[in-house]
């Protein structure tokens, strides 16, 4: 694919998958009308669900899912040594995600609970920036293809890559989706990062933060649109604790 | 001359997630042959636990990325039995939409992307692009269409946004419906042209007596609840799935392993298919008279034959529900849902096999202890004890190689499309 009759570089990416569900990975060969383009515009030499050949001379690091034992720490280091950059890829990778429910129970007795008196090694669920910097993340359970696609284009031609700053409740307006909390139901999307095109409040079941936060959500006045409506502490912090997402937010 | 091979697979690829083979022949005697699971795991049986019902299914979802729409149905569905709430026909007509969706989409990526390589000598669809435009156009455009069909019904393919305990949220524009509908047409001279292709192969040949277990179809091919059959004769009801999949650990694996009458047992499309054949679509019936597929087949290899098979039949039967969705008028979507104190069980049949969700919740509708047996799970066991009999069929001549052997073990993993991060969930 030739840009100005020039030749582009191909930037060599390979994707490796962690703790999760493998959906995120799954979006890369979704998209059809566009996946001949795409796969045209990078060399892809590792990506293990997909392809049998891999290669450790790479430029990306696309990384899926969150950490959960210790030779998911080394895998995710040698990853750093040899890219130049490592994206993280989806909420596991991003925030840890759903698997971070898994922290608030004691992680013994869970294994007992699952597998008797065979347990399995496992360690608190962790992001990955947590272990090895990241440079850029894209989050969402799963990740729009079109920021996978917007990220490509910002390595191979440098064009702008920049995550939505606005809350989904943009989104919402934009697809005319009635607002959840006025029929009486609990939503995220004031203060969570839109560019999902917010499918969720529009499939009825409100937005759970799969994304984050906006850029400087108005927390305070959110909490009291959430008591102001009848929501209890316990249920909002559920949903804030779903996707592991608003660890640092204080409900009171 | 003495028969010495050694294959040792790190992370198998082109299977979802993790798993091992390692295979050792030594002066012509089997060693070792294993199939193992080394996928991190999750433990979302112990994350269900105290969530409210009505976060359940979208927690389920999260299990697996690409049956995600499985998972959930089959969360809720366990979820309405224990609170003994019946859906409304629309609703149920739409979910087994998504269904069949969901069933497109996973069998082509497997079948197309996954498995096809192996019989064009390639490692991966990315040479296809340029040896072979035209199947990769083909595949391109069945997947978008079962993605959209997806979309359409479901709010989302991975991870669905529109199912919720007690029904749908979310009913479709016919005029969306219709557009499907024409597409699902035009796609069947597609999947011919792709059972075509899977009649130009050769399957490697082998039989292994195995005992396949699946939904129970009693007017229709089955896929969402019911009672549970066996090849071996074995049946039980949906809610008594314990007894049918016996559960244990082994040391080896993080992913359980399962038995019923004999050492191991097998769950997908090749179970439905040898349990239910009498129920497919005639159109896929034809196809698979073509593509030499009859009941009860013991050959593993055609799994991906059976797919392909219940591809047309899942298109027809979208294309019926469609037709029927359209002609009526929605009425309720929803039906009222009260929490109460119980337990309830839901049997799916994910696009990989049968699927239980089995939850005990408190009276606020709160769960109290929950259990999930996925299809890879009940798989394991069986691609486990396959691959030894593989090896003792083809590994122990001459002209095997390490090469060789590690193509046709691999190509059997495959064969069940393993989703094994949803084995270990």
């Amino acid at each position: 694919m030739k840009y100005l009759g020039i030749e582009p570089q191909k930037p060599k990416i390979a994707v490796f998958d962690f703790t999760g569900c493998e959906g995120c990975q799954l979006q890369l060969l979704n998209k059809e009308e566009t996946l001949a383009d795409f796969l045209s515009a990078v060399e892809i030499v590792c990506f293990r669900e997909a392809s049998s050949l891999c290669s450790d001379d790479y430029d990306i690091a696309i990384v899926e899912g969150a950490v959960s034992r210790n030779d998911e720490v080394k895998r995710l280091e040698k990853i750093r040594e040899t890219a130049k950059v490592v994206v993280a890829l989806g909420s596991c990778a991003c925030f840890g995600g759903v698997n971070r429910l898994k922290n608030e129970f004691d992680l013994k007795a869970a294994n007992k609970e699952v597998y008797g008196k065979d347990p399995k090694e496992t360690i608190n669920v962790r992001p990955v920036k947590d272990i090895i910097p990241v440079d850029i993340e894209i989050p969402g359970c799963p990740v729009s293809k079109a920021e996978v696609e917007s990220l490509i284009c910002h390595v191979v031609w440098d064009s702008p890559f920049q995550l939505p700053v606005y809350p989904v409740c943009v989104e919402c307006k934009q697809r005319f989706t009635t607002c959840l909390f006025d029929i009486g139901q609990m939503c995220l999307g004031p203060i969570t990062r839109a560019g999902c095109n917010a499918p969720c409040p529009a499939g009825g079941i409100g937005c759970w933060g799969c994304r984050g936060p906006a850029v400087e959500p108005n927390y305070k006045s959110f909490f009291a649109i959430v008591k102001e409506k009848g929501f209890s502490d316990i249920e909002l912090k559920e949903r804030l604790n779903f996707f592991g997402a608003f660890g640092e937010v204080n409900v009171s | 001359m003495k028969i010495n091979i050694n294959v040792d697979v790190h992370h198998l690829t082109r299977v979802e997630g993790h798993g091992n083979i390692k295979i050792q022949v030594k002066d012509g005697e089997i060693k070792e042959a294993r199939w193992d699971i080394v996928e991190t795991p999750r433990f979302f049986e112990v994350m269900f636990k105290n969530k409210h019902y009505t976060t359940i299914g979208i927690l389920a979802a999260r299990i697996c990325g690409i049956c995600s729409i499985s998972h959930c149905l089959c969360s809720i569905r366990a979820t309405e039995n224990a609170f003994k709430v019946t859906i409304p026909e629309t609703a149920a007509k739409l979910r087994l939409l998504a269904k069949h969706g969901e069933t497109l989409q996973s069998h082509l990526l497997h079948v197309l992307f996954l498995a096809a390589p192996d019989f064009f000598n390639e490692p991966s669809v990315l040479p296809l692009i340029e040896k072979k435009p035209e199947v990769i156009a083909i595949a391109a455009r069945l997947k978008g269409l079962s993605n959209r069909l997806c979309d359409t019904v479901a709010g989302r393919t991975t991870h669905p946004v529109a199912f919720q305990v007690g029904g749908v949220t979310m009913v479709p524009q016919k005029r969306h419906l219709l557009g499907l509908r024409d597409e699902l047409k035009r796609s069947l001279d597609d999947l011919q042209i792709v059972a075509d292709l899977f009649s130009s192969f050769t399957l490697p040949n082998f039989i292994r007596e195995t005992e396949f277990v699946s939904l129970k179809g009693e007017k229709e091919y089955p896929f969402i609840g019911g009672s549970l059959i066996s090849s071996d004769g074995v049946e039980q009801k949906e809610q008594d799935y314990r007894p049918m999949t016996n559960e244990y650990v082994d040391k080896n694996n993080t992913s359980k392993w399962s038995k019923l009458s004999r050492e191991s047992y097998a769950v997908g499309a090749l179970a439905r298919f040898n349990n239910n054949a009498q129920l497919i679509h005639p159109k896929a019936a034809e196809v698979a008279a073509k593509l030499g597929l009859k009941p009860v087949c013991h050959n593993p290899f055609m799994n991906n034959v059976a797919q392909l098979v219940e591809c047309v039949h899942v298109v027809h039967e979208a294309i019926r529900l469609i037709d029927e969705l359209v002609e009526s008028d929605p009425g309720e979507t929803m039906a009222k849902v009260t929490p109460k104190a119980g337990e309830g069980v839901g049997a799916v049949e994910a696009p990989r096999g049968i699927l239980f969700h089995h939850y005990k919740y408190d009276k606020t509708g709160r769960i109290l202890k929950a259990n999930c047996v996925v299809p890879t799970t009940q798989n394991n066991a069986n691609i486990h004890h396959d691959m030894k009999s593989l090896v003792n069929k083809f590994g122990l001549t001459k002209e095997m190689t390490d090469e060789k052997l590690e193509l046709l073990c691999s190509m059997l993993v495959r064969s069940y499309d393993p989703c094994i991060s949803c084995s270990v969930h």
